[in-house]
């Protein structure tokens, strides 16, 4: 049996910023032995289900996980281990926010358990930092890198380009600059804009202006220069690493294996008996807390995806991957022949038009294919 | 009231340009003569359909009888003749006319005779009407009734001395306007023991009465229980009901000569009456038809399409339902690789166009895409078959294509010299041929040959445009010749768009090729792949843009809590496919086409 990632979503945050679209919610006050028995009550709901399975992965994400007390993340990690066949290196990674304070606590969380940090620097730039609503400023977005590599064997950080106004020289001297303190994997995020946020109603008044895409499109190949220029090559849209040093666990939902999603709005893809069950959690924390502490659970929906779903679902999570995917891994997953899943004619355009490959068995989008994968898969999936 | 002595009848028409006081003075006739109660008067009481009171047109003929005691002391029948004042319409004009013994011929005192004045006018001559020339308006301070007398006497050839000064809006001198009815036109003719002979002027469906038929009644009787049959195609039918119009229908016995009214017989459709149809007794039928009938022919053609693709049974019933009341209106059903289903239909000329359309939306409620018109062009093939060609896209090979006939119309257009210059140069650009230029004071009269093509397409708004609106604008069919035309396909991503497809004249080809491929570049969005837009002119591209593929578009983030959003996404997108149209590997939104057809409009 595939082994398991397992996320785990701690939903609070100091601040809500005005580009996150996330389950997030800022709270006075969290009473964190209370989620802590929550979470674990969770966790152990779903392990009594799945049985003893090997575990990939355990990624804390949010919200603002390192706003958790450290023994909290301890106890789900040392549960998790109980629950389920861990090896020894297991993937912990923990999403923090570069602020003084979480950086204070840091130390405490690799104590914990936590091997891979993730942090949410940004930017590097104050003004920007201004703009995106951070909590911390370009000194101890430094600081707190510099902080995490000397405690974590693996670091990442994320930014996001293509601001309004951010010119492609200025994005390749930040990207240096953020590249100069070597981590082994970074995520770079187009700034896009997401209904519901602060940033959609500026947006929807003109009060934000995003470059166009075409210059959306340049950014992005500065992007891969720069990184590549430090050993960093893309392996995902978005994502940057060392070879070797990819994040195991977001491997696991690209290449659309089994997860756990445990707390508030995390969602569950689980293989059973041929079935691919999808499990979604109640999204508002108060309420999922209730749930759990009546049903020991908070699971709103739980359905048995539909072979041509599990395909979709299966190829625009794949494509978005180097690597690409295996026709005989998208039959396993969704229980359809490959031919079944693509349109045959788009196919072949897309490969004339060198947006897909064949490399080794396996069809991959190239970074030109990469580049416009959500016009993509409208005309290519069936 | 029917079977008056014919030399106490006059039947008159108005003949007026747009806004000179053709439904003013119509009112005020019917109203000092008590014909219509005060209470129930109400503007323009003639243009019933909402479209010709909205928009100050009349669409159907109709008439009124106006009893009036003249100054001699004897009471007088007047039949007004309400007739469509539209070219599109002229052939029903010129049998509105031809129930006519005299016209008034209405002139706003200070603006003058305008084109339209002008073609309704020599119908009138042609129909050897008495002309009475009617000066309205001379109320305002702008009237300069001696020049416009003037130019009545220069321009239309017609002594205007004794021109009825009036102003219809505050009543001033009606009573001379009905004097003069009385005095100057002459009564009918007709003789009351021949066999019947009436004129069919228009008809109308009426969802109690079936059809309804206004005729004017030349020999004979018409009587309720009367079999008659119907000259052009021989149909018999019994008459429920004659009877006259005040302009409430009122049934009487009979209808003797000289007479206008209406008749019933339990006719089913429009189509089985046609205008200008001689109408004769079934058991004593006429040996020969009243003069002028001609069956009526479309000039202009276009397709209509639901822009709602579920709305097309809708179009059906509606264009049938419409058919019912306007025979003069064609339809075919027609399928278009870009539009879907639809209705190849054919119009009289671009006003009837207008109105068919701008009912089918409001009457039925319906959302529709008009491609670009078409006139008719007789084709020659190089096997001596004679085809003619109301659609482009069914245009054959021209390989086998000997020779292309286009229609010709004779132009009027009336204009202030400042203006000539432009209207001569737009007129020379659609390949016109000067007939007569003639001054009036400070105003120019142009008349021009022009292709019939080169006016469908645009040619009103560039007239007003360049005349800043004081161009005036009529025309009438003046037959057809051979041209050098050449269709023009579009093709999208090498496939040809059969609704964008066109006729024009060879030297116009690249510029109007080169026009809709900027255009559609503006209109189609990027894609996936790069789109290519071409015109061509059988396998040769005469212009051509692409559209190049977009650059960047996909997700920065996606992990697994977005699996479910991507995906119900992403069915979204293959549902909003279906309302694309594919071209190869590239999907357009029909809407983009229905743009392109929007600003061609």
């Amino acid at each position: 049996m595939e082994p398991l990632a397992l996320y785990i979503h701690w939903p609070f945050c100091r601040a809500k910023c005005p580009y996150c679209d996330f389950n997030s919610h800022v709270r006075e006050r969290v009473d964190q032995a209370g989620w802590r028995h929550a979470l674990l009550t969770e966790l152990r709901y779903e392990a009594a289900r799945t049985g003893r399975r090997p575990l990939a992965s355990i990624f804390f994400g949010g919200g603002t996980p390192s706003l958790m007390d450290p023994e909290t993340a301890g106890a789900l990690i040392a549960e998790a281990r109980a629950l389920f066949d861990a090896p020894a290196d297991l993937e912990i990674t923990l999403e923090a926010n570069p602020t003084s304070v979480e950086a204070a606590k840091l130390a405490d969380f690799h104590a914990a358990g936590v091997n891979r940090l993730s942090l949410g620097i940004q930017a590097l730039d104050g003004a920007a930092l201004q703009f995106l609503g951070r909590q911390h400023d370009a000194a101890q977005a430094i600081a707190a890198l510099e902080t995490g590599r000397a405690i974590f064997p693996r670091l990442s950080f994320d930014l996001i380009y293509a601001r309004p106004g951010q010119t492609e020289a200025a994005w390749r001297a930040e990207l240096r600059r953020a590249l100069d303190i070597a981590a082994d994997h970074l995520s770079l995020y187009q700034l896009t804009i997401e209904p519901g946020t602060r940033f959609a109603t500026l947006h929807a008044r003109g009060e934000i202006a995003l470059p166009d895409d075409d210059a959306a499109a340049r950014l992005y190949g500065a992007t891969a220069e720069e990184a590549a220029r430090f050993g960093l090559l893309p392996y995902e849209v978005s994502n940057y690493a060392r070879p070797g040093a990819e994040s195991r666990h977001n491997l696991v939902y690209w290449r659309y294996g089994d997860y756990l999603g445990i707390g508030p709005g995390a969602h569950q893809r689980l293989l059973v008996d041929g079935a691919l069950i999808a499990v979604r959690r109640h999204r508002a924390p108060e309420e999922w807390f209730a749930r759990v502490a009546r049903d020991g659970h908070a699971i709103v929906e739980e359905t048995a995806l539909a072979p041509e779903d599990r395909a979709r679902e299966a190829l625009l999570m794949g494509l978005r991957l180097t690597e690409g995917i295996d026709p005989a891994r998208i039959t396993a997953r969704s229980g359809l022949p490959f031919a079944a899943c693509i349109d045959p004619t788009m196919l072949t355009a897309c490969l004339d038009e060198d947006y897909l490959v064949w490399r080794e068995g396996r069809l991959c989008a190239t970074e030109e294919g990469r580049l416009r994968l959500d016009a993509m898969l409208p005309v290519l999936l069936r | 009231m029917p079977d008056t002595p014919l030399d106490h009848i006059r039947n008159f028409s108005i003949i007026a340009h747009i806004d000179h006081g053709k439904s003013t003075l119509a009112d005020r006739l019917i109203q000092s003569t008590g014909t219509v109660a005060a209470r129930e008067m109400k503007e323009q009481l003639l243009d019933n359909m909402e479209l010709e009171r909205e928009r100050g047109i009349t669409i159907k003929a109709q008439t009124v009888r106006i009893l009036y005691k003249a100054k001699d002391g004897e009471t007088y029948t007047l039949n007004l003749m309400d007739t469509p004042g539209h070219v599109d319409f002229a052939y029903e004009v010129s049998r509105s006319l031809a129930a006519c013994e005299g016209s008034l011929l209405v002139v706003d005192a200070s603006q003058g005779v305008e084109a339209q004045t002008l073609a309704n006018v020599y119908q009138a001559i042609d129909a050897n009407h008495e002309i009475v020339p009617i000066l309205n308006k001379i109320d305002l301070p702008a009237a300069e009734p001696a020049r416009v007398k003037q130019q009545i006497e220069d321009v239309i050839g017609l002594d205007a001395s004794d021109a009825v000064e009036i102003s219809a809006k505050t009543g001033l001198n009606i009573e001379g306007v009905l004097e003069a009815i009385v005095t100057r036109l002459p009564p009918p003719q007709g003789d009351a023991k021949a066999t019947l002979k009436a004129l069919l002027v228009d008809s109308w469906y009426d969802s109690y009465l079936g059809v309804v038929v206004l005729v004017r009644v030349k020999d004979g009787q018409l009587r309720k229980g009367q079999r008659v049959r119907m000259m052009s195609n021989g149909a018999a039918h019994t008459i429920e009901q004659v009877g006259i119009f005040t302009p409430k229908m009122i049934a009487a016995d009979s209808l003797g000569p000289g007479e206008m009214g209406y008749m019933t017989a339990a006719i089913k459709m429009v189509s089985d009456t046609n205008v200008g149809d001689t109408i004769t007794d079934d058991r004593a039928p006429a040996a020969s038809a009243l003069p002028g009938f001609k069956p009526s022919v479309p000039v202009v053609w276009c397709g209509l399409y639901p822009v709602d693709a579920d709305d097309f049974e809708k179009l059906r019933d509606s264009v049938g339902k419409l058919r019912l009341n306007d025979s003069s209106f064609h339809y075919e059903a027609e399928t278009s690789a870009a539009l879907g289903l639809g209705y190849r239909c054919g119009f009289l000329g671009l006003l009837h166009l207008e109105i068919v359309q701008e009912r089918l939306s409001r009457e039925f409620g319906l959302d529709l895409i008009a491609t670009a018109p078409s006139v008719v062009y007789k084709l020659k093939k190089t096997n001596g078959e004679e085809i003619e060609l109301h659609n482009p896209a069914d245009m054959p090979d021209p390989s086998v294509i000997a020779e292309i006939q286009e229609p010709w119309i004779k132009a009027t257009i009336m204009v202030p010299d400042d203006y000539l210059g432009p209207v001569l140069t737009l007129c020379n650009e659609r390949r016109g041929r000067q007939v007569e230029l003639t001054y009036v004071g400070n105003r120019a009269m142009a008349m021009y040959r022009l292709p019939l093509n080169e006016v469908v397409f645009d040619f009103y708004d560039r007239l007003k445009s360049i005349s800043r609106g004081y161009a005036s604008f009529d025309y009438q069919v003046d037959g057809y010749e051979a041209g050098d035309l050449v269709k023009i396909s579009i093709l999208v991503n090498a496939e040809p768009v059969d609704a964008l497809s066109f006729m024009a004249h060879r030297g116009q080809a690249d510029r109007r090729g080169r026009s809709i491929c900027e255009r559609l570049k503006e209109l189609i969005p990027r894609q996936l792949f790069k789109i290519p837009i071409q015109a061509a002119i059988g396998g040769r591209v005469i212009a051509r843009e692409t559209i190049s593929a977009l650059s960047k578009d996909v997700t920065a983030k996606c992990y697994g809590g977005d699996i479910s959003r991507k995906r119900k996404l992403l069915d979204k997108q293959k549902e909003g496919k279906k309302r694309m149209r594919q071209f190869g590997k590239v999907e357009i939104p029909q809407s983009a086409f229905i743009a392109a057809l929007k600003m061609d409009a």
